[in-house]
């Protein structure tokens, strides 16, 4: 029973406990469960909330049993469903480590909108999930709490910075889970663990509550198996938030799904500028097969060009490092986190944040203080942003002519731990086909489409105007009616 | 674009960051490289290219200005690693 209850998708679950097949409890101790075996092995998590999911779930069968009684009761959209949070995400009352030392103590007096919006809607929390160092890597090694391992080969990495979360439901130890994505860190994740995942249109999902790292960059996203499950959970965090004044009030589409995979209507774009030399070839084949496939599905298919994609690479390393360096000034060990004894208080700020933070995060706090110290700023930060318009440009005109771009998420598969852990500009290169999608504020998909002769997963990516998320999901969701990649599940 | 290790002392002083003299030496060869990466944007003709800060459209944001309860007091100390009579207390700010 256990073993079945942790292997069904979102969708599944909700018609369970609808109907009355197993109680949220039942469900939710059946996750806990296999989390209980797995957590050693797989390390998805910094913080687990046992007593409090247990609790949310008595409260939501408590609603299901009222609404037996009384069918005019209005049930939640996810009531009952447990679900794992990205620990750069608050929530009142629970440790947020973002995982950082400097903030190994801190519990926010707050709960993010995004993380709201999940409770209102019935979610049952499981726990707070591994990160790079606040959101900083591509592979979930920066955190201070231990690596999490992917669950499809134990000695490679889960992908980052949403690493735990996409490992999480990637080994069953979680239907959802959230994510955030500032160049890639829900895609590249769920593309590397073999799940889906949404990186919303920029102002799509509040960001009030998200631990700040790239302002102009941040989304809050999802993770789950199949396009159809993450819509779901989109749909319950999308919108505009009076707490964040750079979401935009745009209705949100219709996203129920179509069960008949017909994409006759669809134009697909095929930007020559992500099928590079040094990809990995299966990697490539397995993306172009699946770009076949929605031909076949009724989709067009056209070559585009996004012209300035080289760019990105640096252009992200020098934006995000730049709004970090200002967005993580506030950790002085002045209102939160451990400080560092000193006798004033230039001496405290200095040790403090020498020792609690980690170094790729002092790396880019170096990095994007220089790019905007005086002197440099108009040669990098300044140029930057100027290249960050032509690369905008770019997916505007492509979007003139095709509905959707399809992509690899990353050159290659899963590495292995340690493997880029000494050389950051190799590490950065994982980012390179993520990156430009948030520098444009564009939508992203990643999801399954087939895997190395490792058995590792490879990730294709749909890209979309601003607010279209609605076409990725409908995208995805045809693809996923005719393919079972998205089905698979490692042994573990 | 070679930086020289007073350059990192002075980046580092800026960030109000602590280095050992390994760090100031690995952070010297490590963002050397990346800036030497980076440096591939000034060969880009951007004149008469506006900057982009936001992808969003430019509007206003406003709404009444209402005043509404905040976090309690003791809610916003409970993490503070120093307290005293309802303050953040810090070390000496001047000698």
């Amino acid at each position: 029973m256990e073993n079945h209850l942790t292997s069904l998708s979102v969708t599944q679950a909700l018609q369970g406990l609808r109907s009355g097949d197993f109680s949220s409890r039942e469900l939710t101790q059946a996750y806990l469960t296999r989390i209980e075996q797995l957590e050693g092995q797989v390390r998805a998590f910094i913080t687990l909330t046992p007593e409090r999911a247990l609790s949310e779930a008595d409260a939501a069968d408590a609603r299901y049993a009222a609404a037996r009684r009384d069918p005019m009761q209005p049930l939640p959209p996810l009531l009952g469903l447990p679900m794992a949070i990205k620990d750069l995400l608050c929530l009142e009352g629970v440790r947020c480590t973002c995982g950082s030392r400097i903030l190994e103590n801190f519990v926010p007096p707050f709960t993010a909108t995004s993380v709201q919006r999940l409770l209102d809607a019935g979610i049952v929390v499981l726990g707070k999930t591994n990160t790079d160092e606040f959101a900083m890597g591509s592979s979930t090694e920066t955190s201070a709490y231990g690596q999490t391992r992917n669950p499809w080969n134990l000695a490679h990495v889960p992908g980052g910075s949403s690493g735990g979360s996409a490992a999480a439901v990637a080994a069953g130890m979680a239907p959802a889970a959230t994510g955030t994505d500032t160049g890639g860190s829900v895609r590249q994740p769920a593309a590397y663990c073999g799940v889906t995942g949404i990186k919303p249109t920029y102002g799509r999902v509040s960001r009030y509550g998200l631990v700040a790292y790239g302002s102009s960059l941040d989304t809050v996203g999802a993770f789950a198996r199949s396009a159809q499950d993450v819509a779901l959970l989109f749909g319950c965090m999308a919108g505009a938030d009076l707490l964040d004044a750079t979401t935009l009030d745009v209705p949100v589409p219709d996203l129920t799904l179509s069960d008949a995979p017909d994409l006759h209507g669809l134009r697909v774009g095929v930007p020559q500028e992500y099928f590079i030399p040094g990809m990995q070839p299966t990697v490539e084949a397995a993306v172009r097969q699946a770009i076949a496939m929605l031909e076949s599905l009724g989709a067009t298919v056209q070559s585009v060009s996004l012209p300035h994609t080289e760019y990105a690479l640096p252009v992200y390393y020098l934006i995000a490092p730049a709004e970090a360096s200002a967005n993580l000034a506030r950790y002085d060990g002045v209102r939160y986190g451990p400080r560092q004894p000193a006798d004033a208080l230039w001496e405290m700020f200095r040790q403090t944040r020498g020792q609690g933070f980690g170094s790729e995060v002092k790396r880019r706090i170096m990095l994007g203080t220089y790019a905007l110290s005086a002197g440099y700023y108009d040669a990098y930060y300044g140029q930057a942003q100027k290249v960050r318009t032509l690369i905008k440009r770019d997916f505007e005109r492509a979007f003139e002519q095709v509905d959707v771009l399809a992509t690899p998420v990353a050159p290659s598969t899963a590495f292995r731990l340690g493997e880029h852990s000494d050389d950051p500009l190799a590490m950065y290169l994982e980012d390179v086909f993520t990156l430009p999608t948030n520098l444009a504020g564009v939508p992203g998909l990643a999801f399954p489409v087939g895997f190395d002769p490792a058995g590792l997963p490879i990730g294709m990516q749909l890209m979309g105007p601003h607010f279209r998320e609605d076409v990725l999901f409908r995208m995805a969701h045809a693809y996923q009616q005719v393919t079972d990649w998205h089905r698979r599940q490692p042994s573990l | 674009m070679k930086l020289t290790l007073e350059q990192v002392e002075h980046i580092a002083e800026l960030a109000r960051l602590e280095l050992t003299a390994e760090e100031k030496e690995r952070y010297r060869q490590q963002l050397s490289a990346i800036l030497e990466y980076a440096a591939r944007l000034q060969s880009l003709d951007t004149s008469g290219i506006p900057p982009t800060s936001s992808v969003l459209p430019p509007r206003s944001v406003l709404r009444e200005d209402e005043p509404r309860p905040g976090l309690p007091i003791e809610a916003v100390l409970r993490n503070a690693p120093q307290v005293e009579q309802d303050q953040f207390r810090v070390p000496p700010v001047l000698e």
